[in-house]
């Protein structure tokens, strides 16, 4: 009997029954042929999923064949075995073969088809922001912190005393009016908005041991109405040095070398006679903005000074033995020329487009 | 202070070509700051001239008005016009159709021609008008910018004046001059002069200086004048309140004079109003000299002059013709009927000069500055002579400037010096200060030498005496009552030598400590809520008490005390904040506004808890440690102010975009924020079921430090009525906590535990307890149960409904167990999973599903 001249649908019958005979060479060969182009055609793992089970599956014309080597005898037994175990080891590999070969297209596909744009990725969890002026008070403190300074710290309402008195604001002295102060409720309570970071002078000087380096940034309070160029809430900064032999000479080499870690290398510094009752003598500070909008050009920055021997007395400082400066400069002030805010409104308003512009950055 | 530049001219050696600019830039060296330029050419421009009236025909029009179609001629007679353009004519007399009536044919007048600028861009050109083409203007004081006169047109009779047709009328007027003006430091009243302006010029350029006092001729003596006494029952920090008094009477004053165009052009620049010639001579010595005079009609006083302390409840009506009620403390000027002036403040209105006034007495005095600074603030009256008085007039300047105000009346009001003198009093002069050279170096680190200190001691009027190498006495000179200790000749010496000279050095700090802990949380939870999606705002502290009471107390109606201000910047505003809150509000809705309806905010800033007591009763005094138990005295009543940080969320995040869903955020969005800012300080918020008026009674937590009973804040979405009062959008969820109590609660240091390499085994559990059990309850008390295996927890599913009894749910939790030093076995973690079941039904009643 010659397989090959069965029709096929008769072979079909016979493998869906039972199967070939285990020792019909041709008819197994045919079943592996069969099998071999089922796997082929199979165009996809869905189809080659129908060929496995059609060729591999229970019903499989092999695993039929297979099940009937029980029945035949010994010698028939080991040929059968032989002959359809090379046939199924042939079907398996043409079986992985094509498996991977479509799995590889399939995979490739999959990747085809999840592209995305990625030029149209929503945001998910958009970064927020610093406001500029807690970071460039954080950065101007680094400044400090790098050359030894320590950062110090005080109450926003204060006593008059640390406001004013302990800074020799004589209470008749015109000096005094002119900070245009917040008062707390009843007057009698000596307590103010402190106008000034300066009374932080006082609290370190009070509170720590000689000699003392500290800067001391914050929230400064004036009884301005708010418009482009001033508001009643502000902030400062402020330095305080005191230790024996220090001259104005140490008050310039120190703002020359905070000018220039601020705005850079050409950045230069220049003194102008002033007053403040706390500090004798007293300076203008003027920096060389090198970036100015329409030019290079000096900046008022703020002030300086030696500390007067009367503050020095009041926080219990022998002025015979120890010497010091200070300076204090707008944080507002210097965000508006050193980043090019023009209008005072924008730091209060909280208009997030504000700070956003900043990031993390000054 | 302005100084008209032909003023400062008259005693220094500014250049004739030298602009306002010149002079504040050499000002600016000595310590003058430069504040602004007035310079009238800014605004006006010629050519602009003296013309004559030839002929003046007043014409009716049909509205009613009436108008003078006038020829006024503006070359001198028989001379040709040399000035060329448009609408000026060959002839010299120009056309001229003029409005106002106030003068007659022959008079000169200033002629405005076709060409120039009047102020407020005005310009001048021929123009057909009511029939006529009228070529220029016929020119008022306001036109000209020189007042706020509507007397009509400038009549140049009026001034004294009669020039010829021509004349370059901005010369006439003073309008080529301008003014520098300077900011004065407070402490140098003397500056507040020409004589002290120009004294600072010559010191800034070494060039030569005129003292203006210096050219006054002040007679030995002269007849007794009018008797003034000198009392002072109550001298403030014992020095009387005036020390010095001069009185001068000059008779036959014509009170009609003018006021010559010279004085009133330097009085405009110097920003003072012209008012008549005896006000406007007082004024021009007070700006000249810097000493404040006052000018009587002598005829109007009743006797004696005295000057006293007021009594208390004393009535004054004041020039600006209000009555004032006087305080004990203030000083006056007092005659029979009784107080006729506030002393170095502000005359009265009843010994003003006047129309009729043809007899003045002149007071020139020296006052002490706190009486004068005090009556000043007391009565709310700055003004010119308070300004000078406050800061400390040269007391040898009353005879100079009386003597100099005499010459004035006599030479341009036609007055007589009576040649009465009185001079009572005997002036304070600054102190002698001992210096000791080195101090100099040991102030500027400058090397100054010898030679130089004692050169600009004396350049600015010190007299110097040299008792040792290091013990120097130097005096100060009678205007410099602000130098009194010796780092103030320091800076005399140092700005006149020039802080450019002192040198440069970087000292070194010892090794310091870097940033506080405290500092360094802060920071990091700044920058973490900011890596979170929070953008900081900076807000005002100021707030509406009820809006305090919404936000900074939990229960509505609990007491909240606040810190109040005397006198906030909006009334409505006067407490300062005691939550963050309404200003992160505010800020979002500010945002929301400008069309970004999706804000999380975050601010971090101080809010404000009276204490017991609130401020000191007294403050301690000047240049002296007032002694521990005071400071504490004073630290003790400043009141409470922790650092708090909060946040506000609107809108939805992520967006509505391609690909991606919208989410609102809401109250869980708060709590996280709450998680964020404790884990960046590696701490464990508790969550309970809080309650707070302003938030939503179902979603609101209430924050603990763990194991603390009291809340450390709150998160949840507001009270839907809230937001609907302050305009937010829907479902607005904050924020907010102690930070500092929180940063307080971080540990110092920490201790790290082993990580364990055994394998993790997972159990779960399902329990059904009480609606009303919250849920972080249940699983604190599970994670005790368990025990020290338990690695972790995580609530899974909640349910309730078919199979749960009624006002019941079931919560699901999944159980994740390990031990450091061996693979558990099964059997173990079902003893943990039993451990915690058994304490959930001990301690809620929970039951296994």
């Amino acid at each position: 009997m010659s397989t090959s001249e069965r029709p096929a649908g008769s072979t079909e019958e016979q493998a869906a029954s039972s199967g070939p005979h285990p020792l019909d060479e041709a008819a197994v060969e045919n079943a592996v042929q069969q099998a071999l182009q089922a796997f082929e055609a199979a165009a996809d793992l869905e189809e080659l999923k129908e060929a496995r089970l059609a060729h591999t599956g229970e019903k499989a014309p092999i695993v039929l064949a297979n099940r009937q080597i029980k029945d035949l005898d010994k010698d028939q037994k080991k040929e059968a075995g032989k002959l359809l175990g090379a046939a199924r080891g042939r079907v398996q590999k043409a079986l992985s073969a094509r498996t991977d070969v479509l799995e590889a297209e399939h995979a490739e596909r999959m990747l085809i088809e999840e592209a995305v744009d990625v030029t149209a990725a929503p945001r998910r969890k958009p970064l927020g922001a610093r406001h500029p002026l807690s970071v460039l008070q954080e950065e101007v403190s680094d400044v400090f912190i790098g050359m030894g300074w320590e950062i110090a710290e005080g109450p926003e309402v204060e006593s008059e005393w640390f406001n004013f008195d302990a800074l020799n604001f004589d209470p008749d002295h015109p000096a005094r009016e002119m900070q245009d102060t917040f008062f707390v409720e009843p007057k009698s309570s000596h307590l103010v908005l402190r106008t000034h970071t300066s009374p932080v002078q006082i609290r370190a000087l009070l509170g720590r041991e000689l000699p003392v380096y500290v800067l001391c940034p914050g929230k400064t309070f004036r009884t301005d109405e708010l418009d482009a160029t001033h508001t009643p809430v502000f902030h400062q900064f402020e330095g305080l040095a005191v230790d024996k032999g220090l001259t104005m000479a140490d008050l310039k080499g120190t703002l020359e070398h905070f000018a220039r870690q601020m705005f850079g290398p050409e950045a230069a510094i220049r003194l102008r006679p002033s007053y403040f009752p706390f500090t004798e003598p007293s300076a203008e500070l003027d920096v060389w903005d090198v970036n100015a909008k329409g030019g290079p050009r000096w900046v008022e920055w703020g002030g300086c000074g030696m500390v007067n021997p009367d503050v020095l007395r009041a926080a219990g400082v022998d002025p015979q033995e120890h010497t010091g400066f200070a300076f204090g400069m707008g944080v507002e002030r210097t965000l508006m020329f050193r980043n090019g805010v023009t209008d005072m409104r924008d730091m209060i308003e909280g208009d997030v487009r504000f700070s956003q512009q900043f990031g993390m950055e000054v | 202070m302005r100084i008209p530049l032909s003023w400062i001219r008259e005693y220094t050696q500014f250049p004739a070509t030298g602009m306002a600019e010149d002079l504040m830039a050499e000002l600016v060296k000595v310590g003058l700051e430069e504040e602004d330029v007035h310079r009238p050419t800014d605004e006006i421009s010629g050519p602009i001239v003296v013309g004559e009236v030839l002929e003046k025909h007043p014409e009716e029009q049909s509205n009613g008005k009436t108008i003078n179609w006038c020829q006024v001629r503006v070359v001198p007679e028989g001379q040709e016009q040399t000035l060329t353009g448009k609408g000026i004519d060959p002839s010299g007399v120009q056309g001229i159709v003029c409005g106002a009536h106030n003068f007659e044919r022959g008079d000169k007048v200033v002629v405005t021609m076709p060409g120039a600028v009047l102020p407020g861009n005005f310009a001048i050109s021929a123009r057909k008008t009511y029939g006529h083409l009228s070529a220029g203007m016929i020119a008022s004081v306001k036109e000209l910018g020189l007042g706020e006169d509507h007397a009509g047109i400038l009549v140049l009779s009026t001034l004294g004046l009669d020039p010829q047709p021509g004349t370059d009328a901005m010369e006439l007027l003073g309008l080529y001059d301008s003014a520098a003006e300077i900011n004065v430091t407070p402490d140098r009243g003397y500056a507040f002069s020409i004589r002290g302006a120009a004294r600072e010029y010559s010191h800034a350029t070494g060039t030569a200086f005129t003292d203006p006092a210096e050219q006054v001729q002040v007679p030995d003596a002269g007849t007794a004048g009018h008797e003034v006494i000198l009392e002072d029952s109550a001298p403030i920090y014992g020095t009387p309140g005036c020390d010095s008094f001069v009185a001068r009477k000059v008779t036959g004053v014509d009170p009609n004079a003018p006021t010559p165009p010279w004085m009133a052009a330097r009085l405009r620049l110097a920003g003072m109003r012209p008012i008549s010639l005896a006000v406007d001579i007082s004024n021009y010595v007070m700006w000249e000299l810097g000493q404040p005079l006052h000018f009587y009609d002598a005829e109007s006083l009743r006797g004696a002059i005295r000057v006293r302390r007021a009594a208390a409840g004393e009535k004054l009506t004041t020039l600006d013709e209000k009555e004032r009620e006087l305080h004990a403390e203030d000083l006056v000027i007092a005659d029979d009927r009784g107080a006729i002036g506030l002393a170095g403040v502000m005359g009265g209105a009843a010994t003003e000069v006047g129309e009729s006034t043809s007899t003045v007495l002149i007071e020139a005095a020296h006052f002490d500055p706190i009486t004068i600074s005090r009556s000043k603030r007391r009565h709310k009256l700055p003004s010119e002579a308070s300004k000078r008085n406050e800061r400390g007039v040269d007391p040898l300047l009353p005879a100079i400037a009386a003597q100099r105000a005499v010459d004035l009346l006599v030479e341009l009001a036609g007055g007589t010096d009576s040649g009465e003198i009185t001079q009572v009093g005997e002036p304070a002069l600054p102190a002698p200060i001992t210096l000791d050279p080195a101090l100099a170096e040991r102030t500027t680190g400058v090397s100054y030498t010898a030679e130089q200190l004692r050169q600009t001691l004396s350049d600015i009027g010190a007299s110097v005496e040299e008792r040792s190498p290091e013990s120097w006495t130097v005096t100060p000179p009678a205007w410099r009552p602000d130098l009194t200790i010796p780092e103030a000749l320091v800076e005399e010496v140092a700005r006149l030598i020039g802080y450019d000279q002192i040198p440069s050095r970087l000292p070194v700090a010892p090794a310091g400590r870097g940033l506080s802990a405290e500092q360094k949380r802060r920071r990091q939870v700044f920058t973490g809520l900011a890596g979170a999606g929070f953008t900081e705002v900076l807000s005002y502290p100021f707030y509406s008490e009820e809006a305090n009471q919404l936000f900074g107390a939990a229960e509505e109606g609990a007491e909240l005390p606040m810190v109040r201000l005397a006198n906030p910047i909006a009334s409505q505003h006067p407490t300062l904040r005691t939550t963050l809150l309404p200003g992160l509000l505010d800020a979002a809705r500010r945002n929301v506004s400008r069309g970004f309806g999706a804000v999380a905010l975050f601010e971090a800033g101080r809010v404000f808890h009276p204490g017991g007591t609130l401020g000191s009763t007294t403050i301690p005094g000047l240049g002296a440690h007032p002694g521990a138990e005071h400071i504490a005295e004073l630290e003790a009543g400043i009141p409470d102010q922790p650092l708090h940080v909060a946040v506000a969320l609107t809108g939805e995040e992520p967006a509505a975009e391609l690909g991606q869903q919208a989410r609102r955020r809401d109250w869980a969005d708060a709590l996280e924020s709450a998680h964020t800012v404790a884990g960046l300080l590696n701490l464990q918020l508790e969550v309970v079921q809080g309650s707070h008026q302003a938030f939503h009674p179902g979603r609101t937590a209430e924050l603990r430090l763990s194991g603390a009973q009291s809340a450390i804040g709150y998160a949840g979405e507001l009270h839907p009525k809230v937001v609907e009062a302050w305009g937010l959008p829907e479902r607005t969820a904050v924020m907010e906590l102690d930070l500092e109590a929180l940063i307080a609660a971080a540990a110092e240091k920490v201790a790290a535990e082993p990580i364990s390499g055994f394998p993790q085994t997972s159990q779960d559990v399902a329990l059904i307890v009480e609606d009303s059990l919250p849920s972080a309850q249940l699983r604190a008390t599970l994670a005790e149960g368990a025990g020290e295996l338990l690695e972790g927890i995580e609530l899974f599913d909640v349910y309730s409904g078919t199979g749960i009894e009624e006002g019941r749910k079931s919560l699901a939790y999944a159980l994740r167990f390990r031990a450091q030093d061996r693979t558990l076995t099964a059997e173990e973690a079902s003893e943990a999973r039993a451990a915690a079941v058994a304490l959930a039904e001990q301690r809620h009643g929970a039951v296994q599903r």
